[in-house]
């Protein structure tokens, strides 16, 4: 009863939240309606026995991913999203999709209707942080170790678009570019290639 | 009646639980505040204030009526929604660590069957003094801690003003750098101890042959208290309120309650950094030798251990006040270099240190 | 009574469906990046739920996987969007179509 009730609860806080991040032109809204599911989930995982993922979800996603996109909202000082102009016709695309997705939703919903499941008895030892520590290092250890090689590449991919030349040194490599290229005439104008 | 008292038995004992929690929490956060003023007051050769109640002990009630009473003073062009909702989730996300604060050990010596009527002490053999006692609870309170942040950067944001826009990004950026290094310093403690849980924490050191975890974690202990000024946005790491640059950062333009509320979340914030560097580095409620002069389980060592426990958080607090009053403000390019270049490599190197101190302690 | 793992499926459904229309309504780069993430956390959540039915830990680990590279995205993709903001002033996706003359 208590896990019913608290299901529907955050259920009904992940969609409405959602919802309004889609709504939002301001992306700063969209942010925080965005931290408003993230959060919602996590308590859902609570009541789903993986108190690891939930205590994760908000450390990695609420608490730095969402940060360092709101931090990067702040820095540009964004205004609020412009309607569509051209592309009018992905509202109907969109639609589409979106109500083609929905009746899979509900396709699924009712293909698992008709097998029901009950939770396995002595499934909340499963989300225990030894439990996953155990799996992430003896049989998962090779997915383990490709995305530690991952987050280096995504390190220093970060650092060379975040990386500026200094402006002399831009100049002449934009200036040999031009050379080989042989478009003198375009000489001085460098804001292609910051 | 008897079934409805028992429905009702654990919603009563945990709201008297939490009740205590909080109020006792607030009441030392309060005392901090004129701790800090009076410690100031010394360090810089004056006497602090003492004008309300004798030595001024009532100066936090004084201070709290004046700033219901003031005028609460809202930016005609803010986003007021967000400018509301900002002093909410930074004292929301600094009161929430509280639920699973080990203030103490349990009680295991009182006989609740006859105590307590209806048979409602059947099967508990324990008064734990912690709220809820979760698994995870390092990464709750280093996940909660970090969603605080929104507060300061929402409000800087909301306010539309220049010095709290900057305020608000110095706060964010600052949080993500500090928080790496905060966490790096914590894994080496969390290896020794085999466990994400406080309690665990400190039953592993009270196992342990070091007694303390600062002993074999120096150095997480040395990054750990320098990120955790940053993560308070106390001295010398106060770039995001930084008075002489941003007139007062990112809580320019909040008056009254709201500004109290936040004033209210750096204190707590305070407490909370306190309770965990002195639960994964100096054992928490442990004293060492108290188990062979009063019987452990019993009432008057929990509460020697409570007390214990809340001293160390004054040292800490007290350490907080002191360096306030000695170091100037960083830079913050030197604040960012600090923290990335120094601070980080410093705290991975532990970890690589630790893992080969578990590996020939197992061994 | 405990919810039935087909309304969680349900919920993961509802939550993708609102993240994927939201990436082709969106005309900002940061909207639609966060609606990416919205979809990989409707995922997560199907991973979690069959993880709870079967006491399999296999699916909350791939949730930590997901994680994982949904933070070396933000990583890459902010890096990117700021980068396209500073040519542009704008991060318009309908402003990054520098390719096609």
């Amino acid at each position: 009863m208590v896990g019913s009730a608290l299901f529907f609860v955050f259920a009904g806080l992940a969609i409405a939240c959602a919802v309004s991040m889609v709504y939002h032109r301001n992306p700063l809204y969209s942010a925080i309606s965005l931290v408003g599911v993230f959060i919602s989930l996590s308590c859902i995982y609570v009541t789903l026995a993986a108190p690891f993922i939930a205590a994760v979800q908000i450390l990695i996603y609420a608490g730095a991913i969402m940060v360092l996109v709101v931090f990067v909202i702040m820095l540009l000082n964004l205004d609020d999203d412009k309607p569509l102009n051209r592309l009018r016709y992905l509202y109907a695309v969109g639609g589409g999709l979106g109500l083609i997705l929905l009746v899979q939703t509900f396709f699924i919903f009712y293909a698992v209707m008709r097998a029901p499941q009950q939770a396995v008895n002595g499934a909340e030892t499963v989300g225990k942080t030894m439990n996953i520590g155990r799996g992430m290092y003896t049989e998962y250890l090779l997915p383990v170790e490709i995305v530690g090689v991952l987050l280096l590449m995504a390190i220093i991919g970060g650092v060379v678009l975040a990386r500026r030349l200094a402006q002399p040194q831009l100049e002449l490599v934009v200036d040999q570019e031009l050379d080989e290229r042989g478009l003198e005439e375009e000489k001085g104008d460098y804001r292609v290639a910051i | 009646m008897e079934s409805l008292v028992k429905t009702a038995f654990p919603f009563i004992v945990y709201s008297i639980g939490i009740l205590l929690a909080f109020q006792g929490v607030l009441m030392i956060v309060a005392y901090t505040v004129l701790a800090e003023r009076k410690v100031l007051g010394w360090i810089q050769g004056r006497i602090g204030p003492n004008r309300v109640g004798p030595w001024g002990v009532l100066q936090p009630f004084a201070d709290l009526l004046k700033f219901i009473f003031k005028e609460d003073l809202v930016p005609d062009k803010s986003t007021k929604f967000v400018y509301f909702l900002a002093p909410l989730v930074a004292l929301t996300c600094a009161l929430l660590p509280i639920v699973v604060y080990p203030f103490g050990p349990s009680i295991t010596t009182i006989n609740w069957r006859e105590i307590l009527p209806f048979g409602l002490g059947e099967g508990i053999t324990e008064l734990p003094m912690t709220i809820a006692r979760i698994d995870v609870g390092v990464l709750f309170v280093l996940g909660i801690t970090s969603v605080g942040v929104y507060g300061i950067a929402l409000a800087g944001w909301s306010s539309n003003s220049k010095y709290s826009l900057m305020g608000g990004l110095r706060s964010s950026a600052q949080m993500i750098s500090y928080e790496l290094a905060m966490g790096a310093s914590v894994i080496g403690v969390v290896m020794l101890a085999g466990t994400l849980d406080l309690n665990g924490i400190i039953f592993a050191q009270i196992h342990s042959p070091f007694r303390w975890f600062i002993i074999p974690q120096f150095i997480g202990f040395f990054v750990f208290l320098i990120s955790a000024f940053a993560e308070t946005n106390r001295v010398p790491f106060d770039l995001p309120e930084a008075e002489t640059e941003l007139v007062a950062g990112f809580h320019t333009e909040y008056s009254a309650l709201k500004f109290a509320l936040f004033f209210m979340a750096e204190y707590v914030n305070m407490f909370t950094v306190s309770v965990m560097a002195t639960v994964l580095f100096l054992g928490g409620w442990y004293v060492p030798g108290l188990g062979q002069v009063l019987e452990p389980g019993s009432i008057p060592y929990a509460l020697v251990s409570h007390i214990a426990f809340i001293g160390k958080i004054c040292a800490f607090l007290f350490f907080y006040i002191w360096v306030r009053g000695t170091l100037p403000r960083f830079r913050f390019d030197q604040l960012m270099n600090f923290g990335w270049k120094f601070l980080l490599p410093l705290a991975i190197a532990n970890v690589i240190i630790t893992i080969v101190l578990v590996y020939f302690l197992n061994s | 009574m405990e919810p039935s793992l087909a309304s969680y499926l349900a919920l993961s459904g509802i939550l993708f469906t609102i993240g994927a229309v939201g990436v082709i309504f969106k005309r900002n780069a940061l909207g639609m990046f966060m609606c990416i993430e919205l979809m990989l956390n409707a995922v997560n959540l199907t991973f979690v739920a069959f993880s709870r039915y079967y006491a399999d830990v296999t699916g909350q680990l791939f949730v930590f996987m997901v994680m994982s590279v949904a933070a070396a995205e933000a990583a890459v993709g902010l890096g990117i969007i700021i980068a396209f903001f500073r040519n542009r002033q704008s991060i318009d996706v309908d402003d990054a179509s520098i390719l096609k003359n």
